[in-house]
């Protein structure tokens, strides 16, 4: 293909149409429709049962769990949830799942209209949500031999079935028009927003690096609407579906990728192919997947083997009861407590560190002190040795604790920075590290107006300017006497004692 | 479910090239021979089966499920099934206590 | 009968009774059923060919346990010890499990079917797995891919199907009991062909966890049986509600052996009986409709008021089935693909060849010719663009006849009919024109696509042909006790009528030994 327009090119001759398909893997305890338990990284096939393998005879049965999340998510989407629905069996053959019909929802999905408001940078655009629907994961297929351990170019396959069965919520938006040039950025704060939903509803692990998650991005191009034409008149492009784009960064990335690629198809006067596309972490490409045909048919209807799910209101009502602040409520509920500016919050969520300081003032410090320590020495050493802050090894009581030392002058913010050393080493408390390493500070006149003298007389020079009047050179000595004292001097006496003397 | 186009009534004879499609959807290597017979016999068949196309209006409500159960959900609690040697003792190849298919053509869905 | 034991011919109940009078042991009982199967089933070629796998070991095993329980004094069931036989279509751990079918050849299932669960957790010694049309696609157990059962009136006519080796073994005397299923009639319409009783009971009262599904909206475990007092004694012991089968109605098993009993009392005053205009006249054999009327007459005689009832949607009821039932099943038959477990077979003249190639490979070459069909029709049926006309509409249909059952049964307590409209036909004879093979199960398809039970149950013989006729029972949903109460009674005032029972005048019974064989010898 010959070099890819620039996105400012694309942007110029089109608007882009953008659909997302989430899948979200359940954190139930047992599969959806059998109870095989569903722990992850399993030794291969030892998570299955007659059902789950789709041996012949064994039928279906509904984890009540996993209806439970689809509405909660469902509500926590702002759905509609069905008085009345059923599942259906999606029809197509494929060695990853035992049945070869996938037990899914087809026409009547448990949740329906619904939308979730997302930020990009500090505007709020609305998704709408169509659907969420309750179904069930395949098996996973190690292909071998050939070069790279892909599907393609393999000798045979091998497969575990422990992940066949567990249940998936599908989530699906309406078509996002409007986007323009913030397309990419619109994408990734959807799959962004969606994944701290799910994650303070506490329905799924929300790994999209194992997998709990999955993104699908549909994506058109339409040639650019001229100015002053009104909405509704909206052509879609053909699409593309890039399937299993598993970071947020990625989904940014592949919705540019795939603007470019239909941008130089179509400046080329060609036509976009309706097929799936998958993604390239290491390339940043999409290559081309199966061509979606008419012989793809997958002659859904309703599954016999499992009776219509009616969930009842007072049923709804009770899980709608049940649903946490979101994320997004909570924060900006915080903010306004906590009297942080938007770059502060901003800072702060996006270190990583939200929670973090949320339960560090829970225990005591003050919110700009948590901060600080979080996203500043904490952050600092998480980035050193490779890992999130969250799993850097101090919590929030400890560095409460610290804070606690600092306003109670037992030690100063340098001191400190030797307490989270020894925190990390592991060394006790704040409070035993603070005694074992004597690191507390010295206020007592005596030890410090001996400091004060040596350093005047070893300073002849800096103390006849200070006598002179140019008391900002009082910092020299006020640093020799710290040095002298290894950091243990209560800074503001010192430097009381050093202008009283050359007074 | 899928919408119907207008000529579907009209066209239940069903042809050799039709069977053909439909085999290679339900992954079946029909022969040449089993094709020539099949199509005949199918059309006879929708042919007396199209006669219910008429029989019930729009405002009857169809039944998928022959009793009225609604909500029949089991707990979410965890249950032994089978182990690997169970699972696989059926398998006509398998390695590394995983199923052996041959070589995969088309993509995942 | 030569040679055999004169339990052979008693009644499940009877051999109960005589196990708890110490008359005879459970090994014993086992011991007799299994020589008899060695004398007279044969094989593919000759003889009854009911079964497809006997299980000499375990069945004996489960006898002498049975036998030890009893001797201990433990708690047994009310069947404990009587052998039974069982439709291959149900998985049975350590026994083989094929569904009359070449795909599945040697699978050995690591799961009992509830209803198989049941049987051993009440002590019923299993013989072994009896013959069937090949996934129960079929009525006349020709479509079997291990060769045809034979008909034990006339071994050279059908044993009707799907459940043709179920009906032929009780009728045969290999088994007292036998579990069948009935998706169009698979249980009924062998019952009618071979003198024998079988029931479909209300969608959902047993358990079908297990049952390898060919229409899971139709498919329904049951009893095959000699007398209407053994089918409610199995009905009970295997029915009631399953955690595993989300379909399965959770309430308890009505007391049906009591309303057996109480039928065959002989008194059906205040009973109002329905006829079905639709499922007597035209296309059925005069001498099944002799003896279907001389049955109403005998309910007359007991007290029963008769009506005739129009039910003008059954005659769609056919064409419904063909459509439900083929789309479902292509779908349940999807599994058999060859990468987890049956048959594999590698296409020919292809190096290499591919996961898809080796399953198209595979289906083409383990399912028969009727599996193949029903498969394409379903796909059809199913696919875009013809779901509406097809199986929605179908459905719809199956609405209006749930409709004219309603309202029958609004009217009258039970509704009859005669089972099939003919006696047993020629081996050979439909084998190759589908439509006049699908009309034998005019009469009890209505059932299953409303899910209310039926019985079938010999009402004589037709005397153009000598052969057995069934007389069909049908009440409204979960009123299966209903059936037992009719069918008591009618089988008593019919047996007081002949003598004995029907089977007793089998006049091939004497020559089956010598059938097998000659067979064998051949």
């Amino acid at each position: 293909m010959s070099a890819l327009p620039s996105f400012d090119e694309v942007l110029a001759s089109y608007d882009p149409a953008m659909g997302l398909e989430v899948h979200v893997e359940l954190n139930t305890n047992s599969k959806m429709f059998c109870g095989c338990p569903t722990a992850f990284g399993a030794e291969p096939n030892t998570q299955v049962c007659p059902t789950c393998l789709g041996l012949p005879g064994a039928m279906p049965v509904v984890n009540a769990k996993g209806v439970e999340a689809a509405i909660r998510i469902g509500l926590a989407l702002n759905c509609e949830i069905a008085e009345w629905c059923r599942f259906a069996r999606k029809n197509y053959f494929y060695p990853d799942m035992p049945k070869n019909f996938q037990t899914s929802q087809y026409d009547e999905p448990i949740a329906f209209e619904g939308y979730l408001d997302v930020d990009v940078d500090g505007d709020t655009f609305r998704v709408e949500i169509e659907r969420a629907h309750m179904e069930e994961d395949t098996g996973k297929a190690t292909h071998v031999g050939g070069a790279t351990g892909r599907i393609q170019g393999a000798d045979y396959s091998l497969i575990d079935y422990n992940r066949a069965g567990i249940p998936l919520i599908e989530i699906v938006t309406k078509p996002i028009l409007g986007a323009g040039e913030r397309a990419p950025e619109v994408a990734k704060a959807y799959v962004a927003a969606l994944r701290e939903l799910i994650v303070a509803l506490g329905v799924s692990d929300a790994r999209m690096d194992q997998g709990s998650i999955r993104a699908d991005v549909n994506l058109s191009l339409a040639p650019k609407a001229p100015a002053g034409s009104t909405a509704g008149e909206v052509v879609l492009g053909t699409r593309s579906e890039t399937k299993n784009v598993n970071s947020l960064r990625s989904v940014e990335r592949a919705v540019r990728y795939e603007m470019q690629r239909h941008a130089s198809v179509l400046d080329a006067g060609g036509k976009v192919l309706q097929e799936t596309r998958h993604w390239h972490e290491d390339t940043g490409v999409t290559t081309s997947g199966r061509e979606k045909s008419d012989a793809e048919d997958y002659r859904y209807f309703p599954e016999p083997d499992l009776v219509p799910v009616a969930p009842s209101r007072e049923w709804v009502e009770e899980l709608r009861g049940t649903l946490p602040e979101l994320p997004w409520v909570r924060r900006a509920r915080l903010q306004a407590e906590w009297g942080f500016s938007d770059l502060e919050m901003r800072d702060t969520v996006g270190a990583g560190a939200f929670d973090l300081v949320e339960q560090t003032i829970a225990e005591g410090s003050a919110p700009q002190a948590a901060r600080k320590w979080w996203l500043t020495e904490l952050a600092r050493r998480a980035n050193e040795t490779g890992v999130d802050v969250a799993e850097l090894g101090v919590s929030p009581a400890q560095v409460a604790a610290v804070q606690r030392l600092v306003e109670g002058g037992t030690i100063n913010d340098k001191l400190a920075r030797q307490v989270f050393d020894g925190l990390l080493a592991g060394e006790g408390t704040p409070e035993e590290i603070v005694a074992a390493r004597g690191l507390e500070i010295v206020s007592d006149d005596g030890a410090l107006s001996a400091a004060v003298d040596k350093a005047i007389a070893e300073n002849p020079d800096i103390a006849d300017k200070i006598r002179d009047g140019k008391v900002a050179a009082a910092g020299a000595l006020i640093g020799a006497v710290m040095k002298e004292m290894r950091g243990q001097a209560d800074a503001g006496r010192v430097r009381e004692l050093v202008l009283e003397k050359l007074a | 479910m899928p919408e119907t186009p207008e000529n579907a009534e009209a066209s239940a004879q069903i042809t050799r090239d039709e069977v053909a499609h439909l085999a290679n959807l339900a992954r079946i290597d029909l022969s040449d021979a089993e094709l020539d017979h099949l199509a005949p016999q199918l059309s006879v068949i929708l042919d007396s089966v199209r006669s219910i196309s008429a029989v019930a209006g729009d405002d009857v409500p169809p039944t998928s499920h022959p009793m009225p159960l609604t909500n029949v959900f089991r707990d979410d609690v965890a249950v032994p099934g089978l182990n690997a040697e169970q699972a696989l003792a059926m398998a006509p190849q398998s390695e590394q206590q995983r199923f052996m298919v041959p070589r995969i053509l088309g993509d995942e869905q | 009968m030569s040679t055999q034991s004169a339990w052979l011919t008693k009644s499940a109940a009877e051999l109960a009774a005589a196990l708890a009078a110490g008359e005879v042991t459970s090994v014993e009982l086992t011991q007799a059923h299994l020589d008899r199967i060695a004398a007279v089933d044969g094989n593919a070629e000759a003889g009854v060919h009911a079964f497809l796998h006997v299980d000499t070991e375990g069945a004996l095993a489960e006898a002498a346990a049975s036998d030890a329980r009893r001797a201990a004094g433990e708690p047994l069931s009310e069947l404990d010890g009587v052998p039974v036989a069982v439709k291959d279509v149900l998985t049975t751990t350590g026994l083989p499990t094929t569904c009359g079918s070449k795909i599945l050849e040697g699978w050995v299932p690591p799961y009992d079917a509830t209803v198989v669960r049941k049987l051993k957790a009440a002590g019923l010694p299993i013989l072994g797995k009896t013959n069937m049309d090949e996934f129960a696609m079929g009525s006349s157990t020709e479509h079997s891919a291990y060769g045809p059962t034979r008909n034990p009136w006339a071994l050279d006519r059908i044993p009707g199907g799907s459940g043709g080796g179920s009906a032929a073994a009780v009728a045969a005397y290999e088994a007292p009991l036998a579990l069948g299923t009935d998706t169009g009639g698979s249980i009924r319409q062998p019952g009618a062909v071979t003198g024998t009783v079988g029931v479909k009971p209300t969608y959902g009262a047993l358990s079908r966890y297990g049952l390898v599904a060919m229409a899971n909206s139709l498919d329904q475990v049951g009893p095959v049986t000699r007398t209407v007092l053994d089918a409610a004694l199995l009905h009970e012991l295997v029915g009631g509600h399953d955690p595993l089968d989300s379909t399965s109605i959770d309430a308890p098993v009505p007391a049906l052996a009591a309303a057996a009993r109480e039928g065959a009392l002989g008194d059906l005053s205040g009973l109002k009986v329905g006829v079905i205009q639709e499922l007597a006249g035209e296309g059925y054999q005069p001498g099944v409709l002799a003896r279907f009327n001389e049955a109403v007459e005998l309910l007359v005689g007991a007290g029963a008021e008769v009506v005739e009832v129009s039910c003008p949607s059954f005659v769609h009821a056919l064409a419904t089935y063909y459509l439900v039932m083929p789309c479902e099943a292509s779908s349940n038959l999807a599994k058999f693909d060859a990468m987890r477990y049956g048959l594999r077979v590698l296409p020919e003249g292809v190096d290499a060849p591919s996961a898809e190639e080796v399953m198209r490979a595979s289906r083409d070459a383990g399912f028969g010719d009727e599996v193949k069909r029903r498969i394409i029709l379903g796909t059809y049926a199913l696919s875009s663009g013809y779901y509406d006309a097809y199986y929605g509409q179908a459905q719809k249909v199956r609405t209006l006849i749930s409709r004219d059952f309603e309202a029958a049964f609004a009217s009258v307590d039970v509704l009859v009919s005669p089972t099939a409209p003919t006696t047993a036909f020629k081996l050979g004879e439909k084998l190759d024109d589908p439509l006049a093979m699908y009309l034998n199960d005019l009469a009890t398809i209505p059932a299953n696509l409303a899910g209310v039970p039926g019985m079938s149950l010999p009402a004589g013989l037709a005397d153009e042909d000598g052969l057995p006729v069934g007389f069909q029972i049908l009440a409204p949903a979960t009123e299966d006790a209903r059936l037992y109460r009719v069918g008591g009674a009618l089988e008593a005032l019919l047996e007081k009528k002949w003598g004995g029972p029907l089977l007793a005048q089998n006049p091939t019974l004497a020559s089956l030994e010598s059938a097998a064989t000659e067979g064998a010898a051949r």
